[in-house]
């Protein structure tokens, strides 16, 4: 979006795990920028690593089992390297996360005021517990909760979902953070709730330049509000582009299957739905080459090479992929029927 | 079960009498009632669960059931095969009333309707194998022991799994592949009719394709009907024949699919509708979204009148008052409300109160709105 300096800057961050059943790489190589104002969706499903990546840039993936390797940077610290005195002060700050369950991240025996006030004031202790307080109230008046005194009294259980999913933001916006990481913020809400908290979210992104990481895996709602896409499969970028591009001109054939798979709700879809077949890898045993390739259809040959992410179209040099099929190619073989999606193969089964 | 019942039975609706009813729910309610007290339990109120919801499925027909958490559309197919009691009303399948049959009395009924979980993994038992796990309702059924595993393995391999797979455990699948179990769970009785509870929901994206194309598969190869529940309304759209969109244990719309997604008459309707992004960037940066505030109110004092109403942008006097009727319009679409949306003023002449209304709704039918 904007051409200004990038506010994270994630150059080849690498995430695995030793297990007893061997090493998990749940993030393989990741590297992107997001810059202030810039809504950016990454986009997979179970398993692809999207939130252990961001759960990394938190530092919340440390443990003596977890390697880490690349860079991330945000302004002048370095997250990966970080130390935990440093990230302590990032946490919430500078970067602040919204998680799925809002049930859980909130603690259930204190009340809602108390658990706000407490975040400003770790984080700013020159703030009077008056003040942080009258800060709380804002907060939750600016995130659409009604009588938000009488509120920050209540305790987390009297709450409606929605209401605390609200909460979860407000907490997140308390000490203005500059980038925000929502994991599948709306998916544990009715759509009626989930199309308000979109709403927050664009409102924040237009007040306060913030930038957000939305990790979903609802095609739908990344149509509806981000400007930049990253799809991920079973830990690699598979393909990154603007909005527009990976909806109207996708080149990865997992983005295609996405796409096909998806119900529309504004249009007849056919019958059949052209989708992807076969299961996700598990991370433990990747195929060799493209993680993708068992369950493609076009796969040939070369696939057994990892493609790089790179630009292949000469007319978007901003939109990468990792499939080795030619542009061409690749926008004759979309087509299913009208429709973008995967042509069918045998299904795979194991 | 019985032919000489059904015989006898009168359709709920004049207009839902095309096809064959298979199931037929009247004025069904189930509430729940809320107690408190220590020696003496007082039941201090109710939650109106489903609250006199009355519909007609027909044989071969997907009938979709959509609403927000807590719009009693779990609870009503949970009534309807009988895991929950019906506190009033009526359930008749194949004309036969099922509503306070015995378990005996329940068994054919059970083996005609079958029922897949939300929740795959809580709906297998852990500690059998899939072998077993087929195998009791084919046993049930009359298979004859020697031949349920060649059936058993027959089914996994329908649902897109391999007969190999018989001799593991649950928790040796993915979601997908315990939600295929499940389904081939369901067909082993040979039933006419499933109801699936938000089968799809727990899945993901690629896998929820799978399973929703096995799903159309099955019901051609098999002749079912199936009530599909479901908080997604574009799976909705894309599996069912007619939908019912249910709010605090009401129907607000009954409709044929297509129609329900063009010419929405309710508006919590169209208030669900907005609400959903489409996977298209374009189409959504041209759509025009009102957003309906709030969130559903407590179901254990729904509001009075329609109980949309402190949520409607449309609400008048009337609706805080009087229950809206079901109203029949033109192509067998239903809704109940005051102040419908995308009908002309003839439509409104030409429609009537349909029969499937509550009992406890207003006479009249909505009149031509000036606006």
């Amino acid at each position: 979006m904007s051409a200004g300096a990038p506010l994270l800057e994630v150059d080849d961050l690498r995430v695995s795990f030793a297990t007893e059943d061997g090493l998990v790489r749940a993030v393989d190589g990741v590297s992107f920028t997001i810059s202030p104002g810039e809504v950016l969706a990454i986009v997979g499903e179970s398993g692809s690593g999207k939130s252990v990546m961001a759960m990394t840039l938190m530092g919340l993936t440390r443990g003596p089992n977890a390697r880490i390797a690349g860079r991330a940077t945000l302004g002048a610290v370095e997250l990966v390297s970080a130390s935990e005195r440093d990230l302590q002060r990032i946490r919430g700050a500078s970067i602040a996360m919204v998680f799925q369950d809002p049930m859980s991240s909130l603690n259930p025996v204190y009340r809602i005021g108390r658990q706000i006030v407490e975040q400003i004031r770790v984080h700013d202790r020159s703030v009077s517990k008056q003040e942080a307080s009258a800060r709380a109230v804002e907060l939750l008046a600016r995130v659409g909760i009604p009588h938000a005194e009488r509120r920050l009294q209540s305790y987390p259980h009297e709450f409606s979902g929605g209401m605390r999913q609200r909460v979860m933001i407000a907490m997140a916006l308390s000490c203005s953070p500059r980038l925000l990481i929502a994991d599948e913020p709306t998916t544990a809400l009715d759509v009626t709730v989930q199309a308000q908290i979109l709403e927050e979210l664009r409102v924040l992104r237009q007040q306060s330049d913030a930038g957000i990481i939305l990790i979903t895996h609802d095609l739908a709602v990344v149509a509806d509000i981000a400007d930049r896409v990253i799809v991920m499969y079973a830990g690699r970028v598979v393909e990154h582009g603007t909005l527009d591009e990976l909806f109207y001109d996708p080149q990865h054939p997992y983005t295609w299957g996405l796409l096909g798979s998806i119900t529309r709700v504004d249009r007849d879809t056919s019958t059949m739905l052209p989708a992807i077949p076969g299961m996700p890898p598990s991370l433990l045993r990747t195929p060799q080459g493209c993680h993708f390739r068992p369950r493609c259809p076009h796969a040939f040959a070369k696939c057994m090479d990892v493609p790089e992410l790179s630009a292949r179209a000469p007319d978007a040099p901003g939109h990468l992929d990792r499939c080795w099929l030619e542009v061409e190619q690749k926008r004759k073989l979309r087509v299913v029927g009208d429709q973008i999606g995967l042509a069918s193969s045998e299904p795979v089964i194991s | 079960m019985s032919g000489e019942d059904a015989a006898l039975r009168v359709p709920a609706s004049a207009a839902e009498t095309n096809g064959t009813a298979l199931l037929e729910v009247e004025h069904l309610r189930v509430l729940f009632p809320i107690k408190q007290g220590l020696l003496i339990d007082r039941t201090i109120g109710h939650v109106h669960a489903v609250d006199d919801v009355s519909f007609v499925l027909h044989e071969g027909e997907t009938l979709g059931i959509v609403g927000e958490s807590g719009c009693g559309k779990t609870t009503l197919i949970r009534a309807l095969v009988r895991l929950t009691h019906a506190t009033a009303g009526a359930i008749r399948f194949r004309g036969a009333d099922i509503t306070a049959a015995s378990q005996k009395q329940l068994r054919p009924v059970r083996r005609e309707m079958q029922m897949v979980f939300q929740d795959p993994q809580a709906s297998l038992n852990p500690r059998k194998r899939i072998s077993q796990i087929l195998g009791s309702p084919l046993r049930l059924r009359g298979v004859p022991r020697a031949q349920t595993e060649g059936r058993a393995r027959d089914l996994l391999t329908r649902v897109g799994m391999y007969g190999e797979h018989l001799n593991r455990f649950p928790h040796e699948f993915s979601g997908g592949q315990r939600q295929r179990i499940g389904i081939a769970r369901a067909l082993a009785v040979d039933p006419k009719l499933i109801l699936l509870d938000e089968p799809v929901s727990a899945l993901d994206v690629s896998i929820q394709a799978q399973v929703i194309n096995l799903l159309e598969e099955l019901q051609g190869e098999f002749q079912l009907s199936y009530i599909f529940v479901a908080h997604d309304l574009s799976v909705v759209r894309h599996v069912s024949d007619r939908i019912i969109v249910m709010y605090l244990g009401k129907l607000m719309e009954v409709s044929p699919a297509r129609e329900l997604y063009e010419k929405p008459i309710h508006p919590y309707t169209t208030a669900l509708l907005a609400s959903i992004p489409i996977p298209d960037p374009k189409e959504n940066r041209k759509r025009d979204r009102p957003l309906v505030g709030g969130e559903p109110p407590n179901p254990v004092n729904p509001p009075s009148g329609c109980r949309f109403h402190p949520r409607c942008p449309r609400a008048t006097a009337i609706c805080r008052e009087v229950e809206p009727p079901l109203t029949e319009y033109a192509g067998g679409h239903l809704a109940a409300c005051h102040h419908p949306q995308n009908v002309s003023a003839e439509e409104i002449a030409a429609s009537r109160r349909s029969a499937a209304s509550p009992l406890a709704a207003g006479e009249e039918t909505p009149a031509a709105d000036p606006a």
